[in-house]
């Protein structure tokens, strides 16, 4: 009977209070675009206090699925919108706007007692990881002629990142396409460990997790950065805040997005908190949850993006290691 | 004969040594993760780590709205599964007749202990967030948690009424008491603590699980507390599970902080309900 009471008496307090709602800010999508998501969310507080602004981590396609169908209001994306998206959110008549926010910078890491791979060719990396690599390429030696007849011991991100998408589409030429021997783990921390403590390792992810593990507490190099040689010419170059930003990191510097509902953006809570977004994206804030500020060339176009409520994608289709400003400008 | 008897007690003392080691290796690992989580938290474990809302930065991060949502959840969830767990039971053990129908909810019961956790999330998803319009809500929350920890709560339960004895029953009957008086006034009282302990079990698991609420789509970043049913809210494995990916090593401090605290709520709540269940016994 007690238990009965309690229940019912629950039940009542249920429908009773589901009527309350207050202003909401519902966000989802990629934990990768997390970090600043939540960043700007905890300033964006501190001046609205009575806006409510939530954010999920059910990954770059678990977003979409639930911003197509009105359920979130922006989604995090760690890769352009695709076509099968694209549909859905037809299907819903679910308009958006896509902001890039940000860059980050894929980078190639390998153990710092490795002495001989400070570059490597973007043909070496596809050689490396082409799915036709499997059971091939597994030392050292048989990437280039003069380094050591050694063992290559691979780590990268599983095949359900947004980082594996983006590297084998700019590296192997076509995304999901990648050799499947390697050590694989969706958590990069664990691939972090992974190259700390094996010498003959070679890995690629995210430059936040290179940046943040370069050195352990006693200023001791866990991590060094492998120089990409885009063969176009230009030197090798080593991923850093500079290099990302103004492109030269090429091709591995990756633009991240946020996709705002244009129909959402008549709530006054969602547009500032948007406005707030760009606003905030071109503070050291972005720097220091580990991800590379747009140029303000880039960013410019972004705000206008937003201000003019341009529908619809052109990252779509746009080829990977393409910048940002130039995207933008090239369908202006 | 004699070596028999002999070879007996060899055997005897071998499995007593192999069950204690059996308890202590388990107790000695969780001793060693414990400590280890302790001291890589250590330094986070302070008052307003427990008060503060999640951040960027990992010194201002806390914990608030993740402990807060999981004690709602457990609340929800037991006030959800309880009733229905010991009904069930009590059907089952004291009216069920062993007929298809019986045999069909067993399996079912059954069926459902071995279903990964998951799939709990997938149809709590499909089920309560959409089909009922429940929202990402802690209701909807508290729903799938039930239904996970309904096969724990019914076994336990049926286990907990099998063991009274059938001779108390047939001594009510013969003072007059009709069925239900029977359950009611002498089965459900000797099973309490039996009950308790299915209970205390099932919480905990819905505790510690983060798959299904992954799925279910409980947030990770949220700056205020739920505050009804039907509010968006997060949960401790949750957030502990966002930490730990962090790149920035604070984040891990404040991961182990959290585990840390999960581990003192399971903890309390255990001790708290280890203290009824004796205090029921007692009165029997």
């Amino acid at each position: 009977m007690k238990f009965c009471l309690l229940f019912l008496s629950v039940l009542f307090i249920f429908i009773a209070t589901s009527c309350a709602k207050s202003k909401f800010v519902e966000i989802d999508g990629s934990s990768t675009v997390f970090p600043i998501t939540e960043a700007v969310a905890v300033n964006f507080k501190e001046k609205a206090k009575d806006i409510r602004v939530t954010v999920g981590i059910s990954g770059t396609g678990g977003g979409f699925k639930r911003f197509c169908r009105g359920e979130t209001v922006i989604s995090g994306a760690s890769r352009p919108i695709k076509e099968s998206e694209i549909e859905l959110c037809k299907q819903n008549k679910i308009n958006y706007i896509e902001l890039p926010i940000a860059y980050d910078g894929l980078t190639v890491v390998v153990h710092p007692t490795n002495t001989w791979a400070k570059s490597i060719k973007v043909s070496e990396l596809k050689k490396l990881w082409e799915p036709a690599a499997k059971g091939k390429i597994l030392k050292w030696s048989d990437l280039r002629a003069g380094w050591p007849n050694k063992e290559i011991h691979l780590f990268g991100p599983g095949t359900d990142s947004g980082t594996f998408d983006y590297f084998t589409s700019a590296i192997v030429g076509k995304e999901g396409m990648s050799r499947g021997d390697y050590t694989s783990s969706e958590d990069d921390n664990v691939l972090v460990q992974g190259v700390a403590t094996d010498p003959l390792a070679l890995g690629y992810f995210g430059f936040a997790y290179y940046w943040e593990n370069r050195e352990d507490k006693n200023a001791k190099p866990r991590l060094s950065a492998v120089a990409i040689d885009s063969e176009t010419g230009k030197p090798p170059i080593v991923s850093s805040f500079e290099t990302v930003s103004n492109g030269t990191y090429q091709p591995l510097s990756r633009p991240i997005f946020i996709y705002v509902n244009s129909d959402a953006l008549n709530r006054s809570e969602v547009k500032d908190f948007v406005a707030f977004y760009l606003e905030q994206s071109s503070t050291k804030l972005i720097r220091t949850v580990g991800y590379i500020n747009l140029p303000p060339v880039a960013l410019r176009l972004v705000k206008d993006r937003f201000t003019n409520r341009t529908i619809g994608t052109v990252f779509n289709g746009a080829k990977a290691g393409t910048t940002v400003e130039k995207v933008l400008q090239a369908k202006k | 004969m004699k070596s028999g008897w002999r070879s007996g007690r060899l055997l005897e003392s071998i499995l007593k040594v192999v069950s204690l080691l059996a308890v202590i290796i388990p107790l000695l690992i969780l001793t060693f993760f414990l400590i280890t989580v302790f001291l890589d938290g250590e330094s986070r474990l302070v008052p307003q780590f427990l008060t503060s809302y999640p951040s960027y930065k990992p010194e201002d991060a806390g914990i608030l709205p993740a402990l807060v949502g999981s004690i709602y959840l457990i609340i929800l969830t037991s006030v959800i599964a309880v009733p229905i767990g010991v009904g069930s039971a009590i059907y089952l053990e004291e009216y069920g007749n062993g007929g298809w129908l019986d045999n069909l909810i067993e399996i079912n019961i059954s069926n459902l202990a071995g279903v990964p956790s998951i799939l709990y999330g997938l149809l709590g998803l499909e089920l309560f967030v959409r089909a009922l319009s429940m929202g990402r809500s802690l209701l909807a929350g508290a729903f799938t948690m039930a239904l996970l920890v309904l096969p724990i709560v019914i076994t336990a339960s049926r286990e907990a009424l099998r063991a009274v004895p059938s001779s108390l029953r047939e001594a009510s009957y013969a003072l007059g008491a009709s069925r239900w008086e029977t359950i009611w006034q002498v089965v459900l009282p000797m099973s309490a603590s039996g009950i308790l302990t299915g209970v205390i079990l099932s919480v905990c698991r819905a505790m510690g699980e983060t798959a299904p609420l992954i799925f279910l789509g409980a947030l990770t970043y949220l700056a205020f507390l739920p505050d009804s049913p039907m509010s968006p809210f997060t949960a401790l494995p949750i957030q502990i599970f966002n930490w730990i990916s962090r790149p920035q090593a604070g984040f891990a401090e404040n991961a182990a902080a959290g585990i840390v605290v999960l581990m003192v709520v399971l903890l309390l709540l255990n001790g708290i309900a280890i203290y009824f269940r004796n205090k029921m016994q007692k009165r029997i």
